[in-house]
C-alpha cells in the first residue's frame, strides 16, 4: 500500500504557505469557524453568559486604557459599565476586548463583542457598509494636528511637504488625504497600526506632524516628555461624532446602547449623580420625568427587556456623563479638555438627548 | 456472487482497500471544504454582505507614501492594490538578492581557515538564526529613525546624496534620448555573449584551447556600453535633492521602512543560506577535488567545474525554500508601515471597505502566485544543474 508514497519522488518538500500576522489569523479564523449568532439576541446571548463583552481602544489614555492594576479606566471604559450595569446589575461584569483600529468592525460583526465603544466616528459607509448600528454620540470630536512648537507652525496650511503620521483604518486618514489634495499639498503619510506606534514615530521624528481626533490629540499630548513642547494647531479639518456601535440586526439591543447612553446624558440634565441617586430612588419624588427615570414610576426599563432599576444601576456604576467627563477627560485630568460642544444643551453645548417617556 | 462477500472482498484486496481509502478521503477534503465555503456564505448573507469585487473599481481616497507607479489618494483600490504588488516584490526580489550573496559569502567564511573569519561568521549566523524576524525588522528601523538625523540636519555626502531618518536621498536620473545608443549597446552585449559562450565552448571541444570568456563577456555587456557612455557626452543628467520646508524633494528617495525591511529579511535568510552553501559544498566529496588537481585542472576552474555544479545539486532545493520564506516574510512589513499587499489591499482598504473575505482571498492569491512563480523558476533552474546521468 505505502509502495506509491515510496516511489513518489519529491526533490523537495514545499512549504506550507504561512502567514504571521496575528491580524490575517483573527480575520481568517471569525469568518470560517464562527456562526455569527444573529438567531439568538444579544441580550439573551449577554444575560447567559452573565458578562459583557465590549471593545475599545487597545489603549489610549483618557478613553481606555488599563491602569497599573490592569484595571480598564476611561471614558469609553465607563460607558462599557454602564451597559453593563443597565443590563446585568453591575459594572464590573464586563470583559474588555481591546482592539486595533483595524480590526475593531471585524470582530464586532464576527461576534467577538457584543458592543463597541471604541472612540469611534459615525460616517454613512460604515453605517450601511460595514454593518454598524450607531448608538447616540458621546464624544463630538474633530481632527486635528500635534506639531514640535521648535518647528514655527501656527496652522495646518503650512503643512506643505510634512511628513504625518496617521493610523491606518481610520477615517483621519482619508480626510488627510482630502484636506491636503483641498489645499493643493503634498506630504508624505507615515502609516502606523495603533496610537502608541504614531506616539512613537512622532517621538523620533520619523514624523513632523501627528493627526488624528483632537481629544486623542490631548491624551497624546499629555503623555509626551514635555508637553509644553507640542502644539496643537487651530485647525479642524473635520466633524467627528464619536459613538458607540452594536452589529446591524439586532434593534432590541441597539435600543439598550442607545437609551443606556441618553440616560446618562439625562441624568446630568436632571441633576442625578452617583451620590445622590441612592437617595433618590428610595422612593416616588414629586417629579414624573424623574421617577420614570428611576424606575420608581412606569415600566421603562421593562419596555427594554431589562429591569427596573436599570437606568438607577447605570448611574450608580459610573455616574452620569458630566462626571464621567470630568473624572477621565476635563481640566482635572492630564487631558485638561474642555466641555466645548460635550456641555449638555442647557449650559451652550450640544449634547442633546431624546426624553425617557 | 453474493456482493456481501465481493464487498469484503474488495476491502481484503490491497489495490482496492487503497483506491477505496483515497476516494473517502477526497469525499471527506471536499465536504470540510464545501461546508467552509457555506458557513462564510452563510455568516455573510446573516450579516448582511454580499460577495463582490466592486469595490475595487472605487476610488481608494488614501495616500500611500512608496508607489512605483502614478498613485493618487483619487486612484481606485485596485491601483491601490498594484502599487502594493509593486512594492512586495521590490522588497522580495531585492532582498533574495542580497540574502544570496550575504549567504553565500558566509557560508564560505564558515569553511575558512581562517579561524577569527570561520567564528565571527559561526556567531553571527548562530545569533540571527535564533531571534525571530520580526525583531530584526523593528531593530533595524528603530537603528534607522532613531539614529539618523532629521531632514534640516541630514548628512550629506558630497551634497548629492543625504542621509536622514525620513530617508536616504540620491539623484534621480534622467534619462536623455540619446541614453537609447547605450541601451542598444548593452542588449547586443548580451546577444553577442550568449553566441560567443557557444563558439568557444565550440572552439574547445575541438582544439582544447581556452578563450577568456568571462573578460570578454564583461567588456562586451558592461565595458563597451560604460566607454560610450562618455563618448557620446553622458546622455543622463541627475535631479539632485533639496531640502524645502520639512523634507527633501526632487531626487528620489528609499524609504527606512523599505531599508529595515530589506536589510532585515536579506540578514535573516542569509544565515540560513550560508548554512546551505556549507552544507553543500562539505556534500562533495574532498575526493573530487584531489582527483581534479591530479588532473592538472587549475584550483579555480576545479571549484568552478568540479565543486560548484556538484554543490548545487545540494544547495538548490532548500534555497527554494528559502526564498519562499523570504517573500512571505515581506508581510511582516506592516509591523513598520511599509506599504505592501498586506498594507493595502489586505489592510486600509479592508479597513476601508469592510470587505474581509474578499480581501483577504486577493490577498492569499497574490502571495500564492507570487511562491508558485519563485517556485518554478527555481524548478528550472534546479532541472538545469542536475546530474545528468549517461
Amino acid at each position: 500500500m505505502f509502495d506509491s508514497v515510496l516511489k513518489f519522488k519529491r526533490p523537495y518538500s514545499k512549504e506550507v504557505l504561512g502567514m504571521r500576522v496575528t491580524n490575517f489569523l483573527v480575520i481568517i479564523a471569525v469568518l470560517f469557524s464562527f456562526t455569527v449568532m444573529a438567531d439568538a439576541g444579544t441580550l439573551e446571548n449577554v444575560k447567559a453568559r452573565g458578562k459583557l463583552n465590549c471593545i475599545v481602544s487597545s489603549g489610549l489614555a483618557g478613553f481606555a486604557s488599563p491602569d497599573e492594576k490592569g484595571n480598564w479606566q476611561g471614558f469609553d471604559v465607563d460607558f462599557c459599565r454602564a451597559v453593563a450595569a443597565a443590563v446585568l446589575g453591575s459594572g464590573d461584569k464586563v470583559k474588555f476586548v481591546p482592539t486595533t483600529n483595524k480590526t475593531r468592525f471585524t470582530q464586532l460583526n464576527a461576534g467577538e463583542g457584543d458592543i463597541l465603544f471604541r472612540n469611534t466616528t459615525e460616517t454613512l459607509s460604515r453605517d450601511a457598509d460595514l454593518k454598524l448600528t450607531f448608538l447616540p454620540v458621546n464624544y463630538y470630536d474633530g481632527q486635528g494636528f500635534l506639531i514640535r512648537k521648535s518647528l514655527g507652525v501656527t496652522s495646518a496650511t503650512q503643512l506643505a511637504g510634512a511628513s504625518v503620521c496617521i493610523q491606518t483604518g481610520t477615517t483621519t486618514e482619508l480626510n488627510l488625504a482630502d484636506y491636503f489634495r483641498a489645499n493643493k499639498m503634498k506630504y508624505e503619510p507615515v502609516n502606523t497600526e495603533t496610537n502608541e506606534e504614531s506616539i512613537v514615530a512622532y517621538e523620533s521624528k520619523r514624523c513632523d506632524v501627528y493627526t488624528t481626533d483632537a481629544s486623542a490629540l490631548a491624551s497624546t499630548r499629555a503623555a509626551l516628555k514635555k508637553p509644553s513642547e507640542h502644539v496643537i494647531l487651530p485647525e479642524i479639518i473635520s466633524k467627528e461624532p464619536l459613538g458607540g456601535a452594536v452589529r446591524h440586526g439586532d434593534d432590541r439591543w441597539a435600543d439598550i446602547g442607545k437609551w443606556v447612553v441618553n440616560a446618562l446624558i439625562i441624568a446630568e440634565e436632571m441633576g442625578i449623580t452617583q451620590k445622590n441617586i441612592k437617595e433618590l430612588a428610595k422612593k416616588p419624588g414629586n417629579n414624573p420625568g424623574m421617577n420614570r427615570f428611576l424606575g420608581t414610576e412606569g415600566s421603562m426599563g421593562e419596555m427594554l427587556g431589562l429591569d427596573k432599576k436599570w437606568a438607577v444601576n447605570a448611574i450608580s456604576a459610573v455616574g452620569n456623563y458630566g462626571e464621567i467627563f470630568e473624572r477621565h477627560l476635563g481640566p482635572k485630568t492630564p487631558l485638561a479638555l474642555e466641555r466645548g460642544l460635550n456641555a449638555s444643551w442647557k449650559a451652550g453645548g450640544i449634547l442633546y438627548a431624546a426624553p425617557i417617556r | 456472487m453474493d456482493p456481501k462477500v465481493s464487498l469484503s472482498r474488495l476491502w481484503r484486496d490491497e489495490h482496492s482497500r487503497s483506491v477505496i481509502i483515497q476516494v473517502l478521503a477526497v469525499v471527506l477534503i471536499f465536504g470540510l471544504f464545501a461546508y467552509l465555503v457555506r458557513n462564510a456564505i452563510v455568516n455573510l448573507e446573516a450579516i448582511g454582505k454580499g460577495f463582490s469585487f466592486g469595490y475595487l473599481q472605487e476610488p481608494a481616497s488614501y495616500d500611500i507614501n512608496q508607489h512605483l507607479i502614478e498613485y493618487t489618494s483619487r486612484s481606485t483600490h485596485f491601483r491601490a492594490m498594484l502599487v502594493g504588488i509593486l512594492n512586495t516584490l521590490l522588497v522580495a526580489v531585492s532582498g533574495i538578492v542580497l540574502a544570496t550573496v550575504l549567504g553565500f559569502s558566509l557560508g564560505v567564511l564558515r569553511l575558512s581557515k581562517n579561524l577569527l573569519a570561520n567564528k565571527l561568521a559561526h556567531i553571527y549566523i548562530d545569533y540571527v538564526r535564533n531571534v525571530p524576524v520580526l525583531l530584526h525588522i523593528l531593530l533595524v528601523y528603530g537603528i534607522i529613525v532613531n539614529t539618523l538625523p532629521v531632514p534640516r540636519e541630514a548628512q550629506s555626502l558630497g551634497d548629492i546624496a543625504f542621509l536622514t531618518n525620513r530617508g536616504f536621498f540620491l539623484p534621480k536620473p534622467i534619462f536623455e534620448p540619446l541614453f537609447l545608443v547605450i541601451l542598444g549597446l548593452f542588449t547586443a552585449g548580451i546577444v553577442f555573449t550568449i553566441w560567443f559562450r557557444r563558439y568557444a565552448a565550440d572552439i574547445q571541444r575541438k582544439t582544447g584551447e581556452h578563450y577568456p570568456v568571462f573578460w570578454i563577456s564583461l567588456g562586451a555587456i558592461l565595458g563597451i556600453p560604460f566607454v560610450s557612455y562618455f563618448l557620446i557626452g553622458g546622455p543622463i543628467t541627475f535631479e539632485i535633492p533639496a531640502l524645502t520646508g520639512f523634507n527633501f524633494s526632487g531626487g528620489m528617495v528609499i524609504r527606512p521602512e523599505f531599508t529595515a525591511l530589506w536589510i532585515a529579511l536579506s540578514l535573516y535568510t542569509a544565515a540560513f543560506i550560508a548554512e546551505i552553501v556549507r552544507a553543500g559544498i562539505i556534500s562533495v566529496n574532498y575526493g573530487q577535488t584531489e582527483a581534479s588537481l591530479a588532473l592538472g585542472i587549475n584550483h579555480g576552474r576545479t571549484l568552478n567545474l568540479v565543486v560548484i555544479p556538484q554543490a548545487l545539486r545540494v544547495i538548490v532545493p532548500p534555497l527554494t525554500s528559502q526564498y519562499l520564506n523570504l517573500a512571505k516574510n515581506s508581510s511582516l512589513a506592516i509591523a513598520i508601515g511599509y506599504m505592501d499587499i498586506v498594507a493595502t489591499i489586505g489592510g486600509i482598504t479592508l479597513n476601508q471597505t469592510g470587505r474581509e473575505m474578499e480581501c483577504m482571498i486577493i490577498v492569499l492569491l497574490l502571495y500564492l502566485s507570487l511562491s508558485l512563480l519563485i517556485s518554478f523558476a527555481m524548478n528550472i533552474y534546479n532541472k538545469r544543474i542536475r546530474l545528468v546521468e549517461r
